[in-house]
């Protein structure tokens, strides 16, 4: 049995708009009080640090531990776009086990035999074996019918569905937003209505299965007035985002860089503003990483060769605490949509600091200047759209089940 | 009409050599005082090409340049090829169908091993728009960007404006309609920027299917009928169609493309009188020009392009290589 009992720090509580100091104490992995010293304790002295809960990264791409040691990320949902495809219960069975301890892997099922958008996989199995959602993989699912079924079948199951939206044949080859940028490069793009209309598509099916659909990534102005319309209507749906929409436009892919080439892709400015705005009146639920990191095999090829995607789990919460500075939104919110968030849509219990909850914490100087750099980072690749760039806000110490993880 | 365009003494910046960039990648990146120096240039070399049958200038002898064409071509490489030898330069082509692309090499270990085999400068042409200036950050010899993608094809932008200037006595004001599919088309992206940068009026014709998104904000009027651009026309460019693109899926057939978008004798005569025709080649004579007016021995200045051509890559190969050849102010 381990005491732990962390002092002098300041505690991020759920409800709360900014953290409070007091001392949390932690008995046999799981947090047990505030402000009453336990005997025996070990100390972990929180002084200037911010105590968190730690991050829950809904739809990852790799299972990155130093990556998520460094970024504060405690659980991951794993996409199952791997090889070989998660769409049995023996691969979700594996890659639930694969980050245990000092992680935990969420896995999310295939919605379909090998994410081909035709066949239903094995989706009751993939749960029982420890899937927490199913997801359509990087790609949309072009076929309505299919996709109404699996939103039913999800509905019976009470699994969330996460959707890539992106309708197949407006997006067709396009590896740009329709702009000047992608014009003047002579890159094939795709107007962003592409989003807006895979997503009308699904809240009309979400609408008639009553099934709880996330939209993993939202980025235009026109899908995320559809995301209120859904929720006005009291729909069960969600949305999410990555940093690399909300702090990049399509500008960034300007002189071919592939780090910068993301699905999907970035889109102008009038976009990137209008998702900032969705993230101040709380029509997005979540911000993860979108966690891909992808080496030079994938990346150092002509742009519309290379493969999209970001590494981005180690400055995601640096990034994402420019909007408490820039007071888009308070810390408590930020908090709600990197961990309590996506712990309600997977329906885990965990994302709050709160008595008798896993001891899932990160221990953060919001304040700790430094600098990105793509030759430096700890993942498996420094694919980063965001390199060079000064950010604040460094995880000091990560705690999982109670238990000190080391990078 | 022989050569009136005057270069006034301040035409050029002082101090400098008048083209400080390493490599050509493309036109976008160019000011217009280094636009009119390569012109300039190759006005020397269109005298040399037509000054009888020993047209040799050992300017370049020793050098090896190296044509890496990624994409098939016949007209470009041999326009390359004949510029190297002409200036005295070891020239070699490399085509992709016979090289280790096939076998899965990446394109950057493609460069590296050009690289190694010390090339005095590269020419690339490739299918994905942006491989040439990939490459180009990985050699240390300039690097001539002979196409890429849909992006640029600097050289064809700069031997129109020399075919215009010998013709028209002068790029400025002049009144150019390029028609066809623009969205694919990096002569008419490398053509709009050089044209625009010249001081011409560019009018862009195209089904909407292949009009490039916000090209109205390089300058360029856009137009999807083309009777309605061609009154007041001094030139007119003509593109060529992609025989897949022709299949339904851009455009409904060739015969309709024709109908709507096909230079004949009854639209060209919309145009000025004197209205010159361009065209980048290969032609698909009958889908978007007609043959009479192609081989027009006035109007037609597709062959004159071609000779323009040499001209334009041998001034870009001599420019390019005088800093490793210690030029005098340019080392």
């Amino acid at each position: 049995m381990t005491l732990i009992n962390i002092i002098n720090g300041h505690v991020q509580l759920p409800g709360a708009d900014k953290a409070e100091a007091m001392s949390l104490q932690i008995n046999d992995g799981k947090i047990s009080s505030f402000g009453t010293p336990i005997d025996h304790a070990v100390e972990l002295d929180a002084t200037d640090l911010l105590i968190a809960p730690g991050i829950i990264d809904l739809g990852v791409f790799k299972t990155d531990k130093p990556a998520f040691r460094f970024g504060g990320i405690t659980r991951a949902a794993l996409m199952p776009d791997q090889s070989p495809v998660h769409d049995d219960p023996a691969t979700i069975r594996y890659a639930a086990l694969k980050g245990k301890p000092d992680l935990w892997v969420h896995p999310l099922a295939a919605a379909t035999k090998d994410l081909a958008g035709s066949q239903m996989a094995e989706i009751a199995l993939m749960k029982e074996a420890g899937a927490v959602g199913v997801a359509t993989g990087r790609k949309w699912i072009g076929d309505s019918g299919i996709m109404l079924r699996i939103m039913r079948y999800c509905a019976a199951l009470d699994l969330p569905v996460i959707v890539h939206s992106e309708d197949a044949g407006l997006a067709g080859n396009a590896v740009a937003t329709e702009s000047e940028t992608a014009t003047l490069l002579g890159l094939s793009s795709a107007s962003p209505v592409t989003e807006a209309l895979a997503i009308a598509r699904d809240l009309m099916l979400a609408e008639e299965s009553g099934a709880h659909v996330h939209f993993r990534q939202v980025t235009t102005a026109r899908s995320l007035d559809l995301i209120r319309e859904g929720k006005a209507k009291g729909l069960r749906i969600s949305c999410g985002i990555t940093p690399g929409h909300l702090f990049l436009s399509n500008n960034a892919i300007i002189d071919f860089r592939t780090f910068a080439r993301l699905s999907p892709p970035l889109r102008d400015e009038s976009d990137r503003l209008a998702c900032i705005a969705a993230i101040a009146d709380g029509t997005i639920d979540v911000i993860a990483s979108g966690h891909d990191p992808r080496g030079p095999e994938d990346k150092r090829l002509p742009f519309s060769e290379a493969e999209p995607g970001m590494a981005g789990a180690e400055t995601l919460l640096a990034l994402t605490l420019n909007l408490v500075r820039d007071e888009i939104i308070t810390t408590g919110r930020l908090f709600e949509l990197l961990a309590t968030n996506p712990a309600r849509i997977l329906g885990l219990k965990a994302g709050v600091i709160t008595e008798g909850f896993e001891a899932d914490l990160i221990l953060v100087d919001p304040y700790a200047p430094w600098q990105v750099d793509s030759n430096r980072m700890t993942a498996l690749a420094g694919n980063t759209p965001f390199n060079k760039i000064p950010v604040q806000g460094r995880v000091r110490h990560m705690l999982k089940g109670g238990k000190v993880v080391t990078a | 009409m022989t050569w009136t365009h005057n270069f006034a003494a301040d035409s050029f910046p002082t101090g400098s050599d008048a083209f400080q960039h390493k490599h050509l990648l493309g036109i976008s990146s160019l000011q217009k005082w280094e636009i009119l120096y390569i012109l300039k240039e190759a006005e020397h070399w269109v005298a040399l090409n037509r000054s009888g049958p020993a047209k040799h200038d050992g300017r370049l002898s020793g050098m090896t340049i190296i044509n890496a064409f990624f994409e098939n071509s016949t007209r470009t490489l041999l326009s390359f090829e004949i510029a190297g030898k002409r200036l005295g330069a070891d020239v070699v082509n490399m085509h992709a169908a016979q090289s280790s692309v096939k076998k899965g090499e990446t394109l950057i270990d493609t460069a590296m091993t050009l690289n190694a085999m010390r090339a005095d400068a590269i020419v690339i042409r490739h299918a994905s728009s942006g491989a040439v200036q990939l490459i180009s950050g990985k050699v240390d010899c300039p690097v001539l960007n002979a196409g890429d993608g849909s992006h640029e094809h600097p050289t064809q932008a700069l031997l129109d404006a020399l075919t215009i200037m010998r013709r028209k006595g002068a790029v400025e004001g002049q009144i150019v309609v390029i028609c066809g599919d623009v969205l694919h088309s990096r002569v008419a992206r490398s053509n709009i920027f050089c044209l625009k940068s010249l001081g011409a009026e560019v009018r862009v014709v195209a089904p909407p299917a292949l009009m490039p998104y916000g090209i109205a904000a390089f300058g360029a009027q856009t137009f999807s009928n083309f009777d309605d651009a061609l009154p007041g026309a001094d030139v007119v460019m003509m593109l060529r169609l992609q025989n897949e693109r022709m299949q339904g899926d851009f455009i409904p057939s060739p015969r309709e493309y024709y109908h709507l978008f096909g230079l004949d004798e009854r639209r060209l005569a919309l145009a000025k009188p004197d209205a010159l025709v361009m065209h980048p080649g290969p032609m698909n004579r009958g889908v978007e020009i007609a043959s009479n007016v192609a081989d027009h021995i006035e109007r037609s200045a597709i062959t004159e392009q071609v000779e323009m051509g040499v001209a334009v890559r041998m001034a870009c190969l001599d420019i390019l290589t005088r800093k490793s050849r210690g030029v005098e102010g340019w080392a």
